[in-house]
Protein backbone atom coordinates (compact mmCIF):
# COMPACT_ATOMS: atom_id res chain seq x y z
CA UNK A 1 0.00 0.00 0.00
CA UNK A 2 3.13 2.47 -0.27
CA UNK A 3 2.49 5.01 -2.71
CA UNK A 4 3.85 8.92 -2.77
CA UNK A 5 2.56 11.87 -1.44
CA UNK A 6 -0.26 14.17 -2.92
CA UNK A 7 1.85 16.54 -4.44
CA UNK A 8 3.63 13.93 -6.58
CA UNK A 9 0.08 11.83 -7.21
CA UNK A 10 -1.00 15.16 -8.52
CA UNK A 11 2.02 16.50 -10.30
CA UNK A 12 2.06 12.74 -11.91
CA UNK A 13 -1.56 12.95 -13.49
CA UNK A 14 -0.80 16.64 -14.46
CA UNK A 15 2.08 15.71 -16.36
CA UNK A 16 1.20 12.26 -17.87
CA UNK A 17 -1.18 14.02 -20.66
CA UNK A 18 1.97 16.18 -22.05
CA UNK A 19 4.37 13.19 -21.65
CA UNK A 20 2.10 11.31 -23.35
CA UNK A 21 1.05 13.77 -26.24
CA UNK A 22 4.98 14.64 -27.04
CA UNK A 23 5.60 11.01 -27.10
CA UNK A 24 3.13 10.91 -30.25
CA UNK A 25 4.02 13.74 -31.64
CA UNK A 26 7.68 11.91 -32.34
CA UNK A 27 6.39 9.01 -33.36
CA UNK A 28 4.35 10.51 -35.78
CA UNK A 29 6.98 12.99 -37.32
CA UNK A 30 9.57 10.31 -37.53
CA UNK A 31 10.15 10.29 -40.71
CA UNK A 32 10.36 14.46 -40.70
CA UNK A 33 12.48 15.59 -37.15
CA UNK A 34 14.76 13.44 -35.21
CA UNK A 35 13.60 10.75 -33.37
CA UNK A 36 11.15 8.09 -34.50
CA UNK A 37 9.09 4.69 -33.17
CA UNK A 38 11.91 3.70 -30.37
CA UNK A 39 12.57 7.28 -28.78
CA UNK A 40 8.43 7.90 -28.51
CA UNK A 41 7.81 4.60 -27.34
CA UNK A 42 10.13 5.21 -24.58
CA UNK A 43 9.08 9.00 -23.57
CA UNK A 44 5.18 7.61 -23.85
CA UNK A 45 6.43 4.75 -21.50
CA UNK A 46 8.77 7.13 -19.43
CA UNK A 47 4.56 9.21 -18.66
CA UNK A 48 3.52 5.34 -17.94
CA UNK A 49 6.41 5.05 -15.63
CA UNK A 50 5.65 8.27 -13.59
CA UNK A 51 2.12 7.37 -12.83
CA UNK A 52 3.51 3.97 -11.59
CA UNK A 53 5.61 5.64 -9.61
CA UNK A 54 3.64 7.95 -7.49
CA UNK A 55 0.49 5.20 -7.26
CA UNK A 56 0.40 2.16 -5.18
CA UNK A 57 0.80 -1.36 -6.61
CA UNK A 58 -3.47 -1.97 -5.95
CA UNK A 59 -4.07 1.31 -7.85
CA UNK A 60 -2.25 0.75 -10.70
CA UNK A 61 -3.39 -2.94 -11.22
CA UNK A 62 -7.21 -1.16 -11.50
CA UNK A 63 -5.51 1.50 -14.82
CA UNK A 64 -2.99 -0.87 -16.21
CA UNK A 65 -3.79 -4.84 -16.93
CA UNK A 66 -0.47 -6.75 -17.62
CA UNK A 67 -2.27 -8.98 -20.54
CA UNK A 68 -3.31 -5.51 -22.45
CA UNK A 69 0.43 -4.37 -22.55
CA UNK A 70 1.44 -8.01 -23.76
CA UNK A 71 -1.36 -8.04 -26.46
CA UNK A 72 -0.41 -4.48 -26.79
CA UNK A 73 3.78 -5.46 -27.18
CA UNK A 74 2.73 -8.60 -29.80
CA UNK A 75 0.44 -6.40 -31.84
CA UNK A 76 3.08 -3.89 -32.38
CA UNK A 77 5.67 -6.53 -33.71
CA UNK A 78 2.92 -8.66 -36.02
CA UNK A 79 1.80 -4.58 -37.22
CA UNK A 80 5.92 -4.06 -38.09
CA UNK A 81 6.11 -7.61 -39.91
CA UNK A 82 3.07 -7.37 -41.17
CA UNK A 83 4.45 -4.42 -43.33
CA UNK A 84 7.28 -5.85 -44.17
CA UNK A 85 5.19 -8.47 -45.27
CA UNK A 86 2.89 -6.51 -47.41
CA UNK A 87 5.10 -5.48 -49.85
CA UNK A 88 5.86 -9.63 -50.93
CA UNK A 89 1.96 -10.00 -51.37
CA UNK A 90 1.79 -7.05 -53.66
CA UNK A 91 4.74 -9.26 -55.34
CA UNK A 92 7.58 -7.37 -54.68
CA UNK A 93 10.81 -7.88 -52.47
CA UNK A 94 10.48 -8.24 -48.36
CA UNK A 95 10.40 -4.98 -46.87
CA UNK A 96 9.62 -2.62 -50.03
CA UNK A 97 8.33 0.65 -49.92
CA UNK A 98 5.15 -0.32 -51.35
CA UNK A 99 2.65 2.64 -49.57
CA UNK A 100 5.28 5.50 -51.50
CA UNK A 101 3.85 7.47 -54.10
CA UNK A 102 0.50 5.82 -54.03
CA UNK A 103 -1.39 8.38 -53.62
CA UNK A 104 -3.31 6.95 -50.71
CA UNK A 105 -2.47 6.54 -46.88
CA UNK A 106 0.79 8.57 -46.35
CA UNK A 107 1.63 8.29 -50.25
CA UNK A 108 1.70 11.93 -51.36
CA UNK A 109 4.90 12.55 -53.44
CA UNK A 110 7.74 14.66 -51.42
CA UNK A 111 7.55 18.34 -52.88
CA UNK A 112 10.65 19.72 -54.36
CA UNK A 113 13.47 21.99 -53.15
CA UNK A 114 13.23 23.47 -49.38
CA UNK A 115 9.80 22.71 -47.66
CA UNK A 116 9.15 22.10 -43.95
CA UNK A 117 8.22 18.72 -44.45
CA UNK A 118 5.08 16.90 -45.66
CA UNK A 119 3.30 14.63 -42.93
CA UNK A 120 1.41 12.44 -45.79
CA UNK A 121 4.94 11.10 -47.14
CA UNK A 122 7.41 8.25 -46.99
CA UNK A 123 4.78 4.91 -47.51
CA UNK A 124 5.10 2.77 -44.73
CA UNK A 125 7.84 4.66 -42.84
CA UNK A 126 5.08 6.12 -40.96
CA UNK A 127 3.59 2.63 -40.45
CA UNK A 128 6.55 1.20 -38.87
CA UNK A 129 7.48 3.99 -36.56
CA UNK A 130 3.56 3.40 -35.52
CA UNK A 131 4.53 -0.24 -35.04
CA UNK A 132 7.72 0.45 -33.60
CA UNK A 133 6.05 3.19 -30.51
CA UNK A 134 2.98 0.24 -29.61
CA UNK A 135 5.56 -1.91 -28.94
CA UNK A 136 8.41 -0.43 -26.95
CA UNK A 137 5.62 1.78 -24.59
CA UNK A 138 3.80 -1.82 -23.85
CA UNK A 139 7.31 -3.45 -23.42
CA UNK A 140 8.58 -0.90 -21.00
CA UNK A 141 5.82 -0.14 -19.35
CA UNK A 142 5.26 -3.62 -18.74
CA UNK A 143 8.83 -4.17 -17.62
CA UNK A 144 8.34 -1.24 -14.82
CA UNK A 145 5.27 -3.07 -13.69
CA UNK A 146 6.66 -7.11 -13.45
CA UNK A 147 9.19 -5.26 -11.22
CA UNK A 148 6.87 -3.86 -8.99
CA UNK A 149 4.44 -6.90 -8.69
CA UNK A 150 7.80 -8.85 -8.06
CA UNK A 151 8.43 -6.49 -5.23
CA UNK A 152 4.90 -6.40 -3.57
CA UNK A 153 4.93 -10.22 -3.93
CA UNK A 154 7.95 -10.35 -1.84
CA UNK A 155 6.56 -7.69 0.80
CA UNK A 156 3.53 -9.79 1.46
CA UNK B 1 32.43 31.14 -27.69
CA UNK B 2 28.77 30.55 -26.45
CA UNK B 3 29.14 27.04 -27.47
CA UNK B 4 32.47 26.55 -25.72
CA UNK B 5 30.54 27.93 -22.57
CA UNK B 6 27.56 25.63 -22.42
CA UNK B 7 30.04 22.64 -23.03
CA UNK B 8 31.78 23.71 -19.71
CA UNK B 9 28.87 24.27 -17.99
CA UNK B 10 27.14 21.31 -18.79
CA UNK B 11 30.44 19.57 -18.46
CA UNK B 12 31.14 20.82 -14.48
CA UNK B 13 27.37 19.74 -13.61
CA UNK B 14 27.97 16.37 -14.89
CA UNK B 15 30.86 16.17 -12.58
CA UNK B 16 29.17 17.65 -9.88
CA UNK B 17 26.02 15.56 -9.89
CA UNK B 18 28.22 12.42 -10.41
CA UNK B 19 29.89 13.83 -6.99
CA UNK B 20 26.60 14.23 -5.94
CA UNK B 21 25.61 10.43 -6.07
CA UNK B 22 27.87 9.59 -3.84
CA UNK B 23 27.54 11.88 -1.53
CA UNK B 24 24.35 11.70 -0.55
CA UNK B 25 23.15 9.28 2.49
CA UNK B 26 19.58 9.82 1.22
CA UNK B 27 18.94 6.88 -1.31
CA UNK B 28 16.10 8.80 -3.24
CA UNK B 29 18.15 11.93 -3.47
CA UNK B 30 21.13 9.85 -4.93
CA UNK B 31 18.62 8.21 -7.64
CA UNK B 32 17.33 11.85 -8.51
CA UNK B 33 20.69 13.35 -8.33
CA UNK B 34 21.86 10.35 -11.12
CA UNK B 35 18.62 11.05 -13.06
CA UNK B 36 20.10 14.49 -12.99
CA UNK B 37 23.06 13.18 -14.29
CA UNK B 38 21.29 11.49 -17.25
CA UNK B 39 19.35 14.74 -18.12
CA UNK B 40 22.91 16.89 -18.49
CA UNK B 41 24.31 13.87 -20.40
CA UNK B 42 21.14 14.42 -23.20
CA UNK B 43 21.75 17.91 -22.98
CA UNK B 44 25.38 17.53 -23.97
CA UNK B 45 24.32 15.06 -26.63
CA UNK B 46 22.13 18.03 -28.15
CA UNK B 47 24.84 20.41 -27.90
CA UNK B 48 26.82 18.16 -30.25
CA UNK B 49 23.89 17.82 -32.50
CA UNK B 50 22.64 14.20 -32.32
CA UNK B 51 18.92 15.59 -31.13
CA UNK B 52 18.02 11.45 -30.94
CA UNK B 53 20.15 9.84 -29.20
CA UNK B 54 19.03 12.92 -26.60
CA UNK B 55 15.95 11.68 -26.60
CA UNK B 56 16.37 8.25 -26.59
CA UNK B 57 18.36 9.21 -23.43
CA UNK B 58 16.22 11.66 -21.91
CA UNK B 59 13.55 8.84 -22.15
CA UNK B 60 15.38 5.84 -21.20
CA UNK B 61 18.40 7.44 -19.02
CA UNK B 62 16.50 10.27 -17.05
CA UNK B 63 12.65 8.89 -16.96
CA UNK B 64 12.79 4.87 -17.01
CA UNK B 65 16.20 4.25 -15.32
CA UNK B 66 14.84 6.64 -12.27
CA UNK B 67 11.86 4.66 -11.94
CA UNK B 68 13.50 1.59 -11.60
CA UNK B 69 15.80 3.10 -9.03
CA UNK B 70 12.95 4.54 -7.09
CA UNK B 71 10.87 1.56 -7.24
CA UNK B 72 13.89 -0.74 -6.30
CA UNK B 73 14.11 1.74 -2.90
CA UNK B 74 10.90 0.79 -1.88
CA UNK B 75 12.02 -2.50 -1.43
CA UNK B 76 14.43 -1.38 0.99
CA UNK B 77 15.46 1.02 3.61
CA UNK B 78 15.46 4.96 2.34
CA UNK B 79 18.64 5.43 4.16
CA UNK B 80 21.89 4.54 3.63
CA UNK B 81 23.50 3.27 7.08
CA UNK B 82 26.77 4.89 8.33
CA UNK B 83 29.59 2.79 8.53
CA UNK B 84 28.90 0.20 5.53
Amino acid sequence: MMRMSKIVRTCADLMYPFVVIFGWYVIMHGHLTPGGGFQGGAVVATGAALVIVAYSYQEITSMLKKAVLMVQESTGLLLFIGAGLGGMVLGFPFFFNWLANSGSLFGMSVPYGPNPGELNTAGFLPLMNIAVGIEVWGGLTLVILYLLSGLEKGEA
Amino acid sequence: MIEMLAHILVLAGLVISALLVFYFRDLMAAALASGFFSFLISLEFYILQAPDVAISQAGIGAGLTTAIFIIAIRGTQRYEEAGK
